[in-house]
């Protein structure tokens, strides 16, 4: 078998022999501490409660948590929702109504009014937590009652324990605990981890079996029954960055955790199938014949957006942290000059190979005091801000050029066929600016 | 506990942002954890303000719980203090941070911070949005223009009012308050200081100058203005100019303060409302039924054009704001409809359904479930979207507003000549129900293009939702009445946007004549004693 070497891989070892840094991999991040301007973690309901299809997501909190949602899941989409709020409200505080006999109620109500829901999460909030509901206990009780017509988990999306994707990543950790463990001689299986577009996973699908690992599951799956036991069988491929608490258990479980590149561009998406093929055993020939019209077109489509994005300095406020990943692609794939990468919690080790890559000049930030993030703006005037919807706006009425980061959270981005998009993601701004001809 | 996917109002900390975003020269210390900061987007998107709110949120985390928020609270409002360099800070606690008890407003008081500090108490498990703006209004106004003397004014200087009420989010606010300022101009009365929008700290310092004061939208400076009659005397005009009688009627009131003659103002007003309602074409208006839900200020206003103004028959009257709910049911009673005071978008959504109108007068909220109806629709009140905040000129308030209401209110129906073509060939395979009127293209592909938004548990999949629901709505009040399919048939003939009515009204019909089942011989003996 050929030893490819990967990128990544190919600047530790260097690192190791004392040829020079890892690219930013020792570079300290600026840990700051003040106001954040990110989404707490019930944020990622939007996207979990269309992509696990028999789910309703009910966070137990406040009126500002319902506002919330309806604000930041793009002015209202008005399908009626798999996700709702328990309010909260002061005769809940003050003892004169038994918090769990309500939410009771409220459950009561809505597996009423929605029959087909097959598993139910209670997702705790700040005021949740900080009363100290123990939701935990009260999907117990409801799991008790209901199960198994409809499972109940709880997990906490609240502020002032999670940033955006972290909700994410406490949903998931709950999917695997309420995972039967996998039997000793359970069949070898590829599980991947961090929540995709369907149309990715079916791409990802394809490649996989093309590469001969058949057994291929996806967290969270499609329908909530659709989990497969997990132990020590199971080989995970993280898909998204943010996947800290989820990956711990996973070891725990005795699964297999790999550490590679996030799958973002042709190259991160190649070492990140390499690293499941090398789990695997893939022959080197077999992994080239099955991914090189991908990374073909991948290449391609990425190159059609490269003048536009080539030594564009480019600043990234912290978001979803997936912002080394794409960092990275932006640096080594489009040619972009990377100022600050801006991140609201960075997992050395799951970003290690990501951070290998990027040049040393690269300013980390860890957590955000927004204020002193923004005068670090200005004082770099980049080409290119990466930044949240609080942002964006304000920066442009400066005649500065933004990419909302949200988008990036909701948007097929990953795998070789949407490199192309993207790359676009990028370019699209800075093509726009050089389109229009009115000024602010 | 109550279970809520959409809501009308924010929480009321969001109130307070909306009064400190309208403002200059403010900044409000929230303590609140991360997250709360989405609150920002909706200025900066729905609104496409360019600056950020004018809010620190202090960001406290679980860990800092047990340890000092208290101090993260001090450090945040010192640090803001600094590099804002407001004229003066309000401070206050968001739901969670209400929770740990830190006393922002005390804290703030120890820090001698050069700036006034206006300490806000927003009980966020009780009280929403209008309230909390009204709320730090009313601290704001009694904060910084108590205690003062008014200033003597000049010989032969005109009388002036302050304009209360606008604020940042609000619905047309911007152009209402360009629009009310040239009605006072054109009745030679100067405007002191408009207020919470545009005004500075400094500006609410002068508000007792003013003869008298001008409340454009009570829900928010309700409170302040009956504060500032009491404390300095000055006349509170109660008229909200919505409409063309209500804007004739301002228009008086204002001259009857300032000692004028408003007749001149009224006739040079540049208004067609009136003519355009009284011209023929207008005609197929008479008895269009109409729901109206929003706002109470917005609700009342809108009930009394369309009914009064252009011959609608108000067919179910509503709001979300609870602390007006006497206000509405007194207007509901004129139109002999049950007002509906509800925060529950279902509940509004069963009312429409029930009510069977023509044409929806609502918030972004009925917006969806008319176009879920295929039922026209206009916004008039807030919650806002963006498409709220239009570019052009375009006020809901003065004789412009009238006109402005004139085309939203009309627009969406089907129009005169296109109704009776539609009732006379039924079977034109390009020309019927299916298709939409010709003229709202956009409604027309949200019909039958576009993926329809039906709530996935409450309605099936079926083209048909107009029906269905119709017939959803009805299976409650008249269970037991069965059609026979050629009157199922002929009923069928009859324009989707009039069907409802003639199906409530044939049903109605036959229960109190006794006949069961409904047949074609039924249907127009209803129609001959309901007339249409």
């Amino acid at each position: 078998m050929n030893r490819h070497v990967p990128p990544h891989i190919a600047a530790a070892e260097a690192r190791a022999n004392g040829e020079g840094a890892a690219g930013c991999t020792d570079v300290a991040p600026i840990k700051q501490r003040g106001q954040h301007e990110v989404f707490c973690g019930l944020t990622s309901i939007i996207w979990l409660h269309r992509k696990v299809q028999d789910a309703f997501f009910l966070i137990v909190g406040s009126r500002t948590c319902a506002h919330l949602m309806q604000s930041a899941a793009g002015v209202m989409i008005f399908a009626e929702p798999r996700f709702g709020t328990a309010i909260i409200d002061d005769r809940d505080l003050s003892g004169m109504a038994d918090m769990y006999e309500e939410l009771d109620k409220v459950v009561d109500r809505l597996i009423a009014r929605r029959p087909d829901i097959r598993m139910l999460v209670l997702v705790g909030s700040c005021p949740s937590e900080v009363i100290k509901l123990d939701l935990g206990r009260a999907a117990q009780k409801l799991n008790a009652r209901m199960a198994p017509h409809v499972r109940v988990l709880s997990y906490s999306g609240s502020g002032i324990e999670t940033t955006f994707t972290q909700g994410e990543d406490n949903f998931l950790h709950a999917l695997v605990e309420a995972t039967p463990k996998a039997a000793p001689d359970a069949p070898r299986q590829l599980l991947v981890a961090g929540c995709l577009a369907d149309v990715v996973e079916d791409q990802f699908t394809r490649i996989f079996n093309g590469l001969g690992i058949d057994n291929v599951h996806f967290l969270p799956a499609r329908a909530a029954g659709e989990v497969p036991p997990i132990g020590a069988n199971t080989t995970v491929l993280m898909a998204q960055p943010y996947l800290t608490e989820t990956a711990k258990l996973l070891a725990r479980r005795g699964a297999d955790v790999l550490i590679a590149p996030f799958p973002l561009g042709e190259e991160g998406t190649t070492a990140w199938l390499r690293a499941a093929a090398d789990a695997f055993d893939v022959p080197g020939d077999r992994f080239d014949a099955i991914t090189g019209a991908g990374r073909e077109r991948a290449a391609k489509a990425v190159s059609l957006y490269r003048e536009r994005l080539e030594g564009k300095r480019v600043f990234f406020f912290p978001d979803s942290q997936m912002e080394p990943s794409l960092a990275r692609f932006l640096s080594r794939e489009a040619g972009a000059d990377i100022l600050e990468v801006g991140t609201p919690y960075l997992n050395k080790g799951h970003m290690a190979p990501d951070l290998a890559l990027l040049p040393d000049t690269v300013r980390l930030a860890e957590g955000q005091d927004v204020d002193k993030q923004i005068d670090r703006c200005r004082a770099d005037d980049p080409d290119l801000i990466i930044c949240g919807m609080g942002l964006g706006n304000p920066f442009e009425a400066e005649g500065r050029t933004t990419k909302w980061s949200i988008e990036f959270a909701f948007t097929p981005i990953q795998g070789y066929e949407q490199a192309g998009d993207l790359a676009e993601l990028f370019a699209r701004p800075i093509r726009r600016r050089d389109l229009l001809q009115v000024e602010v | 506990m109550q279970l809520t996917v959409w809501t009308y109002e924010g929480p009321p900390h969001v109130g307070a942002m909306r009064v400190a975003t309208g403002m200059k020269g403010l900044h409000y210390v929230l303590h609140a954890p991360q997250g709360d900061t989405y609150a920002d987007l909706l200025f900066t998107m729905i609104e496409r303000r360019k600056e950020r709110p004018p809010v620190t949120y202090t960001t406290f985390q679980a860990r800092d719980l047990g340890a000092d928020t208290a101090e993260i609270f001090k450090t945040a409002c010192r640090e803001a203090v600094e590099r804002f360099d407001p004229q003066a800070i309000i401070v206050g606690a968001s739901c969670t941070a209400e929770l740990i008890q830190d006393d922002p407003g005390g804290l703030a008081k120890t820090l001698d911070l050069n700036v006034p500090v206006i300490p806000l108490e927003l009980p966020s498990y009780q009280k929403k949005e209008n309230w909390g703006a009204a709320e730090t209004f009313f601290q704001l106004v009694r904060g910084l223009a108590g205690g003062r003397t008014p200033e003597p004014k000049p010989e032969g200087a005109p009388k002036s009012c302050n304009i209360l009420g606008p604020t940042a989010l609000g619905f047309r606010h911007r152009d209402d308050v360009t629009e009310i300022t040239r009605l006072l101009g054109a009745l030679g009365v100067a405007v002191n200081v408009v207020a919470p929008m545009g005004a500075t700290p400094h500006d609410l310092t002068r508000l007792p100058n003013a003869d008298f004061n001008v409340v454009l939208y009570p829900e928010i400076a309700g409170t302040a203005a009956q504060w500032l009659k009491r404390t300095y005397r000055q006349p509170v005009v109660e008229t909200v100019p919505m409409g063309v009688n209500a804007t004739r009627e301002f228009v008086r009131e204002v001259a009857a303060l300032t000692d004028t003659d408003p007749e001149p103002v009224i006739a040079e007003a540049d208004e067609r409302f009136s003519w355009y309602s009284r011209s023929i074409d207008s005609n197929y208006l008479t008895g269009k039924r109409v729901f109206i839900f929003g706002d109470a200020t917005h609700a009342i206003a809108a009930a009394r054009v369309a009914e009064h103004e252009l011959g609608f028959k108000v067919c179910g009257l509503g709001t979300y704001s609870r602390e007006f709910a006497r206000d509405v049911r007194a207007a509901a009673q004129q139109y002999g409809v049950e007002a509906l005071i509800t925060d529950d978008h279902l509940e509004v959504e069963d009312a429409i359904v029930a009510a069977q109108p023509e044409l929806v007068l609502g918030t972004q909220m009925e917006r969806h479930i008319a176009k879920r109806l295929r039922i026209g629709c206009a916004v008039i009140s807030a919650p806002v979207h963006v498409q709220d905040f239009p570019a052009r000129y375009s006020p809901f308030m003065g004789f412009e507003g009238a006109n402005v209401m004139f085309d939203s209110f009309v627009h969406p129906l089907v129009m005169g000549l296109e109704e009776h073509l539609l009732g006379m060939f039924r079977e034109d395979f390009e020309f019927n129900d299916g298709a939409q009127a010709s003229h709202l293209a956009a409604l027309h592909a949200g019909a039958n293009h576009e993926t329809i938004e039906i709530p996935e548990a409450r309605t099936a999949p079926d083209d048909k939702t107009q029906d269905l629901v119709a017939n959803e709505g009805m299976a409650a009040s008249f269970g037991s009445l069965s059609w026979t399919s050629d009157a199922e048939q002929e009923l069928r003939k009859i324009p989707f946007f009039v069907r409802g009515k003639a199906r409530r009204n044939t049903e109605l019909f036959a229960t109190e004549k006794g006949v069961n089942p409904i047949t074609i011989e039924t249907l127009y003996d209803a129609k001959a004693h309901f007339g249409r």
